[in-house]
């Protein structure tokens, strides 16, 4: 069966307007706004475990990044004591101690914080600068598009962690404000400009993928006017793939965030960091092993969970899925 | 110039009760509902026979390009070669022809849509390709558009009573802004569909139902035209009937004229008061549907003619079948002279020298071929 | 094993009176997340050698469906036959084994489809994906298959065929690619050859030819043909015997001279009412009422009521023919026709027994 047959069967349970009256179901009309795509997403990834899982650990990292004091069972991760330097972990300090004697499970859920913050800014920028290039190279086309479409090329030739390593670099002997600091923002912005590429790619086909269509031709042959065509049809249409796109940049840009950390050109101690973490533990990966462990189990906890929640976003967004 | 806010109000009350459909509780259910008489098919929108759409030597050429960044052009694609149609109030024009033609092109250039390369399309007397600002935002509400495409038509974003209210966003002269939603409803009434589903949207609809409401949008602007474009190829048989039904109703109600273009010929033959044969961009016979289908006399047209199959089982086999050779030339490289040459049967040296006019030739209507001869190839039902 | 004799063409077959295949009250389900589709629902039909036996229903009427079930091309899941039977020569093709079903594909049964640029692969020459056939089933050198190709392409009209063998598909038009797949579909000179909307893609000159050369080739191997499609002029111009499905069965059947001239099933005689013809200018369309059913909630009694024009409900019934209770069987109304209404009679205009 096609999928244009099995999307006709499903058409046929709303009996709209039959004009025989018998064959139609009783249909609850009193609900405003019923079944929208959205509502039937929504539908859809409440019936995906794969969703919930995502949700769940993405929930508690959020809430371990605004409240970490609750998750860090009362220690101070900068109150340290040498002589616990590397303990095991143990039922008080269930994830043990670092070399400098500090609380680990209390560094850990402290380093929550600027993994996410990372994410979302970098995430937040990159949606930024891919929707708004992404829509004017698809809608205008031509030679605007022709020109933004190679200055993304000139990007995609830089690998993002060989870009961010660069520009992290240089970054501090520049005068630039946030850039020069070496903190979250300017990891973020280094991980946002040679990322974005991708959402860019993303939102040009969607754009010019709608513009095409029919419903845009209606709305074009009535008289509206480019914005509203572009507010009312293409963007509201466009956006799917880029949230689903979005949601797993974030586990993908707080990966990298952990490498360019390890690296030695993202975050600089005294900051709090898992790739700081990651870092410092692999000398000592034989005689503590739990230092390395950790940080690693709980940044890809993370990272999946973004990952997850894309994943079922993707299916529940995908129209084709839907039959 | 018609009167858009008078004639408006007599079109919106009729629209709730001349409907014959029996499915709609809600205004039936409505004492209160304004039951004016139907209005004179047409009366306000002047006599019947004026010509509305004059589209005179009209041409679309796509450019071919080669290059990413800076483009070169290597050749056009003449889509729209040279077409000539007259569209006049009240009545049906069927445009026929096979796929890539460019008869879709004909109807994307009539809504403005795409700017035409040469030639002009006058509607009312005057240039649509010269109407600035407001002359061109009237003409797009007075010339409306249905699709092929019942999946692809709408936005599957928004409720079908956005959609449908849609065009009084952009004209909000047509319907004040009071009563809208009542009038979304009178419309979905009247093309078929329950009133009540104004909430719901798209992609809870069939085929079927889903052209009903690219039709209520096209009529919530009260146009005078509708450019029907392939609109019932895409659906089932039985619903095919409903649609084209519907559409003969609307057009005596509201005295629409119909530009319907579709490959079907029995289906342009049974809605249309003229066709019109298209062939590799431009027109190649015009006359009434009992002109061109009982005696057609261009070549071509009596190849088409004599491939459709017919459904009556004692006029099997009754008629010559035409085979024709070869595939449509390129509308990259179109033959000279005459485009059809090239697969006709009766093709001389003059037909690749001298492009035939459409004219009449002794047919009783215009044929563009140097050799027109009527000739019967579809069997009339004696039945 | 299957001891099935595939080697001798069908014009050689002595008549010997079965059938070329059988289905048997076919059953086929779609199991979804939102329920049990039920596609086909019992067809029964029969084909014998160089019959031409039309399927024809709207979309959603399970008339490809249980054509793929035939063919064992069927996706299960979510498909599920879950009743009856298919015989091809006499063999249930269900009881056989996956190998032994595909041995008949092919040099058996074979078909071609409405999407001819979809169903040949891009990246392949055409000359190469028809070869394909003989170096998969009969072991031929490359050499060899390509030589046949050509004859291949030879019999199904493409001009020039031994220049276009190297072509990609692509470069074909609608209609040569069309006879592309029928080419490949013929190589093997199947018994059955079922064409699914063969020309629903085509434009009207070219369905033309290709409904010729489908008919001519019958004609040269005596195969059995199963037409499948929703356009009654080709059913009339093409097909000898013609079966209409509604919501999964088959709800008339009998010759096309006798349906079509007089339908004995409601929804026979709307669609005939429904579709405009190229004769005349006729009246106004008759349209059937209403949608077609959703088959995941088929109306009760007879499939059809909702939208029949004819129905009978209630105290107008005759005793066990009520149309919103009791299911009609497909039944013998007059010699040669059989129809699933309880009132073929009447649509008919014959008297009842």
């Amino acid at each position: 069966m096609t999928d244009q047959q099995q999307l006709d069967l499903r058409k046929d349970e709303v009996e709209a307007g039959t004009t025989t009256g018998l064959a139609s179901p009783s249909v609850d009309v009193t609900k405003e706004r019923q079944n929208s795509l959205w509502s039937d997403a929504w539908g859809e990834l409440r019936r995906n475990p794969l969703f919930w899982i995502g949700a769940v650990l993405g929930v508690f990292f959020l809430l371990m990044a605004l409240v970490p004091q609750v998750f860090a069972r009362g220690a101070d991760p900068r109150s340290c004591d040498l002589s616990n330097s590397r303990g095991r972990p143990s039922a008080q300090h269930w994830f043990g101690f670092d070399t400098q004697g500090c609380d680990y499970l209390a560094n850990v859920v402290y380093g929550a914080r600027n993994s996410l913050i990372i994410g979302v800014i970098a995430v937040l920028v990159i949606l930024l600068l891919g929707v708004l290039v992404g829509a004017i190279a698809g809608y205008y086309g031509g030679f605007t598009d022709g020109i933004l479409a190679r200055i993304a090329d000139i990007f995609y030739a830089l690998p993002l962690i060989l870009g961010a390593l660069v520009l992290l670099r240089v970054g501090p002997s520049t005068g630039i404000p946030i850039i020069n600091s070496r903190g979250p923002g300017a990891v973020a912005i280094a991980l946002a400009l040679f990322g974005w590429m991708t959402a860019m790619r993303l939102v040009r086909s969607q754009v010019i993928a709608v513009k095409s269509s029919d419903y845009v031709a209606a709305a074009r042959a009535m008289g509206a006017s480019g914005r509203r065509i572009l507010v009312r049809h293409i963007l509201p249409n466009a956006v799917a793939p880029v949230l689903v796109y979005a949601t797993i940049t974030i586990g993908v840009i707080i990966a990298a965030e952990a490498t360019l950390t390890y690296l030695g050109v993202g975050l600089q101690r005294p900051a709090i960091s898992w790739g700081l973490q990651i870092e410092a533990g692999q000398d000592s990966i034989r005689t503590a092993p739990h230092l390395v462990l950790f940080p690693s189990l709980i940044l890809t906890l993370t990272v999946m969970a973004f990952v997850m929640m894309g994943d079922a976003l993707r299916d529940a967004l995908d129209p084709r899925q839907r039959a | 110039m018609s009167q858009p806010s008078e004639h408006g109000a007599t079109a919106a009350s009729s629209l709730s009760k001349s409907s014959p459909s029996k499915s709609s509780p809600s205004t039936e259910a409505a004492p209160g509902a304004p039951t004016l008489a139907k209005p004179a098919p047409s009366g306000l929108r002047g006599s019947l026979g004026e010509p509305l759409l004059e589209i005179r030597g009209l041409q679309k050429h796509f450019p071919l390009t080669q290059g990413i960044v800076f483009k070169r052009t290597i050749g056009h694609v003449r889509a729209v070669d040279g077409v000539d149609l007259t569209l006049r109030r009240g009545e049906t024009v069927g445009l026929v022809g096979e796929s890539g033609c460019g008869k879709s092109t004909v109807s994307k250039l009539i809504v403005a849509l795409e700017r035409p390369t040469g030639g002009s399309i006058l509607y009312k007397g005057k240039d649509v390709a010269r109407m600035g600002g407001r002359a061109l935002k009237e003409y797009r509400r007075e010339v409306q558009i249905i699709f092929q495409d019942p999946y692809a038509s709408l936005n599957p974003r928004m409720t079908v009573g956005d959609i449908v209210a849609e065009g009084w966003a952009v004209h909000d002269d047509v319907a004040p802004k009071k009563g809208r939603l009542k009038r979304t409803q009178e419309l979905l009434d009247r093309v078929g569909l329950n009133p009540d589903y104004v909430n719901r949207y798209p992609h809870q609809f069939s085929g079927g139902q889903r052209q009903r409401i690219g039709i209520a949008r096209a009529l919530a602007l009260q146009p005078e035209v509708i450019v029907c474009d392939e609109p019932v190829s895409a659906l089932d048989v039985s619903v095919q009937a409903q649609v084209v039904n519907l559409l003969e109703d609307l057009q005596d109600e509201f005295g629409l004229s119909y530009l319907f273009i579709a490959h079907d010929l029995s289906v342009v033959r049974h809605i249309s008061d003229r066709v019109a044969v298209m062939y590799l961009g431009s027109i190649v016979e015009e006359g009434t549907d009992a002109e061109v289908y009982g005696s057609p006399s261009h070549p071509y047209t009596q190849a088409l003619l004599s491939s459709v199959p017919l459904h009556e089982p004692h006029l099997r086999g009754q008629k010559d079948r035409i085979l024709l050779q070869g595939d449509v030339p390129s509308p990259a490289d179109p033959p000279s002279g005459c485009r059809f040459r090239t697969r006709c049967w009766k093709a001389q040296d003059i037909c690749a020298q001298e492009p035939p006019a459409l004219v009449d030739r002794g047919q009783g209507h215009p044929s563009a071929c140097h050799f027109a001869e009527a000739r019967t190839v579809v069997p009339v039902d004696a039945e | 094993m299957t001891n099935l004799d595939l080697s001798k063409p069908t014009s050689e077959l002595a008549p010997s009176g079965t059938p070329l295949l059988e289905v048997d009250d076919l059953h086929v389900e779609f199991r979804t997340r939102g329920g049990v589709v039920n596609a086909v629902n019992g067809v029964s039909y029969s084909l014998a050698a160089g019959e031409t036996l039309a399927i024809l229903g709207e979309s959603g009427s399970g008339k490809s469906v249980s054509a793929q079930a035939i063919m064992g091309i069927l996706e299960t899941p979510p498909a599920v036959i879950n009743g009856g039977g298919i015989w091809f020569q006499g063999k249930d093709m269900l009881e056989m084994s996956a190998e032994d079903q595909r041995k008949i594909r092919g040099p058996g049964i074979s078909m071609i489809f409405q999407d001819a640029l979809s169903s040949l692969n891009p990246v392949y020459s055409v000359g190469f994906q028809i070869g394909e056939m003989f170096r998969a089933h009969r072991g031929l050198s490359k050499k060899e298959a390509r030589k046949r190709a050509i004859e291949l392409m030879d019999r199904v009209r493409i001009p020039a065929a031994a220049r276009r063998v190297d072509d990609y598909p692509h470069q074909f038009s609608g209609g040569m690619r069309q006879r592309v797949m029928i080419a490949m579909a013929i190589a093997l000179d199947p018994r059955i050859l079922i064409a699914d909307e063969p020309t629903t893609a085509l434009d009207v000159t070219v369905q033309a030819q290709v409904m010729d050369l489908l008919k001519d080739l019958q004609g040269e191997t005596g195969m059995g043909l199963i037409l499948i499609t929703h356009d009654l002029g080709v059913v009339n111009e093409v097909a000898d015997n013609v079966a209409v499905m509604y919501a999964g069965e088959i709800v008339e059947r009998g010759t096309v001279d006798d349906v079509f001239s007089k339908p004995s099933h409601p929804y026979t005689e709307g669609l005939m009412g429904s579709v405009p013809q190229v004769e005349a200018k006729g009246g106004r369309l008759r349209p059937i009422a209403g949608q077609p059913p959703n088959l995941a909630r088929i109306p009760s009694g007879c499939p059809f009521h909702p939208r029949c024009a004819r129905r009978r409900l209630g105290a107008d019934a005759a005793p066990g023919r009520e149309c919103a209770t009791d299911v009609p069987p497909l039944r013998l109304v007059v010699p040669g026709r059989e129809a699933a209404c309880h009132y073929s009679e009447e649509v008919l205009g014959v008297p009842a027994e």
